[in-house]
């Protein structure tokens, strides 16, 4: 009968548990004293046991569940699902009233909630932007970027050097400091794009594995310039005192400092939104979708590859600069040290875990990794390990993240024909 | 004169010598076939013309409706697409995770206009280019008999329809010359005598050359007006399908002495 192969199953998995976790879970050394005494504890064994023996049933009956395909059936109905949640919510009567509500949200939140809540906010809208320009090189262009952080150094360092050897000459003409806000956000914008090119020119006959090698080093390449030019960057302690942006000469206390850069980020994500969802819906977006798909097929039907895989760095590159000037502005100190791999691997595990290639799965998976710790402050010393075991079992079980890309519906008169 | 002239076209990989100093010229409004056995370095010589290779020797000579004869050797790719050259692949190579519509709008990239900046301000002009390369799409995927696909991921199609699907995505190009490659290659017989139709209909309503290879004997001998037949990487024959079926070296080729 299967029951007693399952039962035995179970069983071995049980053992192996208590086994593993036998050092960290039963095995107590106590330090304290002068003899060191160690405690056994024993029933935590049996917990480690019954809860492995039990959760392995469950793991298989998922497994088993997607094998047979019903997963996929449901996966495609989850689809179909999507797609008239969001046809539903397109409709003028419903799309309109629901903007608005979001709108109005949005503006009162600063409002309503504390300051603490708005800062966690902005950081979640920076990964939005993060997110959402990663989105366009691997989502869009396939190809791996494992080293986004770097563009997003080069943005916020862009503020930060413009501030250094700038501030004295603002302060001679009279201007304010802030102001300088408002020119390196567009500046940023455009050096980051610079470096995207740079990066991509070496790298243009990578793909996968190889490309995220060069990516991962260019990134450790530029955080070391970073961190040994210390006639320029004043190496890894950072530059400091960085202002916040000029508002109509608003007193720039954190306050409202908080509630400016908040307008300010909402704002550009809008436009994020927007110029991306124009990207993918456009000549550009398709070669770069063609590109994922296929570089040789592509290049066949008269794409240039070059170009494209160009375009999709830069274009990629542009939102990390903006995202930079902002994070430089909130924080007020840039060093190196807060642009490591770890915060190239957040970005994309927030585009993996959102969904690649899809803008709404993009903006729910920055906002779940972000605000999802924030708020689970409990659970904050388990963080990794959740997110690790998110991680794999989306993997396992929704291998094409949260908000699974939907394709443009094109309606044409002679469909029936 | 010939719209595709190769002369003496060697690819040397190593020792191997895949292609062998190959002549081979295709006059205007022929259907020519590229048979020979397996190995024989047909997608080699494919991919030397369409500029996936250079050539080690030779010339590759090409004339455009307009304009004067090129020679394109080493050129990149999507400029010899650009000149007007469209071919389609032995395993298909479709953009799979992107509707049938998508597919072909890929195929007309190459005569739109429109640029990053054009693209984000989503200009008027922008928008008519969309909507112009929408309708042409579909009435190319009209002609080619897949106009009920139009909105399905290219992966889902059945495989002659994704077979089709190339050669509309070849033609959305605008090409002057179509080369395809093994366009039967796992179909049924009832499908082949739609294909053998279809690449007819092409010829004639289009005004597009065609030269293909093809190990599906019944439809290069119904299809083609000549054929040149290739083994190890040599040019061992040419003529009509008649001399072709009669000639000795082809026939030693094929079946061994």
């Amino acid at each position: 009968m299967n029951w007693l192969s399952e039962l035995k199953k179970s069983a071995l998995t049980a053992l192996w548990f208590m086994f593993l976790t036998f050092p960290i879970m039963v095995m107590k050394v106590s330090t304290i004293g002068s003899d060191n005494t160690t405690v056994y504890r024993w029933k935590n064994m049996v917990i480690v046991g019954i809860g492995a023996f039990f959760l392995s049933f469950v793991w298989r009956w998922m497994l088993e569940r997607r094998d047979r395909g019903q997963s996929a059936k449901s996966a495609e109905s989850q689809l179909k699902l999507t797609a008239q949640l969001s046809g539903f919510i397109n409709q003028k009567h419903v799309k309109r009233p629901l903007l608005a509500a979001l709108l109005v949200f949005v503006i009162l939140f600063p409002f309503i909630t504390s300051l603490y809540q708005t800062n966690i906010m902005i950081t979640a809208l920076i990964y939005v932007m993060l997110g959402l320009g990663l989105n366009i090189v691997v989502g869009y262009g396939g190809l791996l970027n494992l080293g986004y952080a770097a563009f997003y150094m080069v943005g916020a360092y862009t503020y930060a050097l413009m501030f250094k050897y700038m501030n004295s000459f603002f302060i001679e003409m009279g201007w304010q400091s802030g102001v300088m806000f408002w020119i390196a956000l567009p500046l940023a914008g455009v050096v980051a794009a610079a470096f995207g090119i740079l990066l991509a020119l070496p790298v243009l006959r990578l793909r996968g594995d190889y490309l995220a090698i060069v990516t991962l080093a260019f990134a450790e390449i530029m955080k070391m310039l970073a961190t040994n030019l210390d006639k320029i960057t004043l190496g890894p302690s950072g530059i400091p005192g960085i202002p916040r942006p000029w508002f109509f000469g608003l007193r720039m206390n954190p306050m409202n400092a908080t509630k400016v850069i908040y307008f300010i980020i909402i704002i550009i994500v809008v436009l994020t939104i927007i110029i991306v969802k124009r990207l993918e819906n456009s000549r550009i977006g398709r070669a770069w979708e063609a590109m994922r798909e296929d570089e040789i097929a592509c290049q066949s039907m008269g794409i240039d590859i070059t170009k494209a895989k160009l375009t999709a760095f830069s274009m990629g590159a542009v939102w990390a600069g903006f995202a930079g000037v902002i994070m430089a502005a909130k924080t007020t100190v840039v060093n190196p040290n807060s642009f490591t791999v770890w915060e190239s691997v957040i970005i994309l595990c927030v585009v993996v875990l959102g969904g690649m290639g899809s803008i709404a799965g993009v903006i729910v998976g920055a906002l779940i990794i972000i605000l999802m710790p924030e708020y689970l402050r409990a659970f904050s010393e388990y963080r990794m390990l959740i997110f690790g075991i998110v991680l794999v079992l989306m993997m396992i079980f929704r291998p094409g993240g949260l908000v699974r890309k939907i394709r443009k519906v094109h309606k044409l008169e002679e469909e029936d024909a | 004169m010939p719209i595709l002239d190769v002369k003496n076209v060697s690819m040397v990989f190593g020792g191997l010598r895949a292609v062998d100093a190959i002549n081979l010229h295709i006059n205007k409004g022929e259907i020519v076939a590229l048979i020979g056995p397996n190995g024989a370095g047909k997608t080699t010589f494919f991919n030397c013309v369409t500029g996936v290779y250079n050539p080690t020797a030779g010339d590759i000579l090409v004339q455009p409706p307009e304009g004067e004869q090129r020679r394109i050797n080493g050129m990149k790719t999507n400029k010899v697409n650009e000149l007007g050259l469209a071919r389609t692949f032995q395993n298909i190579r479709l953009f799979n995770n992107m509707s049938v519509l998508e597919n072909v709008m890929i195929g007309r990239h190459q005569s739109l206009k429109s640029g990053l900046w054009s693209s984000v301000i989503h200009s008027k002009s922008n928008r008519e280019e969309e909507e112009r390369v929408i309708h042409e799409s579909f009435e190319l995927l009209k002609k080619i008999g897949l106009a009920k696909y139009v909105n399905d991921l290219a992966k889902n199609l059945p495989y002659g329809a994704q077979r089709r699907l190339e050669i509309a995505r070849a033609m959305a190009t605008d090409p002057f010359l179509l080369l395809l490659d093994e366009p039967a290659a796992g179909m049924n017989p009832q499908e082949t005598r739609e294909l053998d139709r279809m690449i007819k209909w092409i010829r004639d309503n289009e005004d597009i050359t065609i030269l293909l290879i093809e190990h599906d004997m019944s439809l290069v001998m119904s299809l083609s007006e000549r054929i040149y037949v290739m083994d190890y990487g040599k040019m061992i024959a040419e003529g009509s399908p008649d001399e072709i079926k009669q000639n000795p070296a082809v026939i030693k080729a094929y079946l061994g002495e």
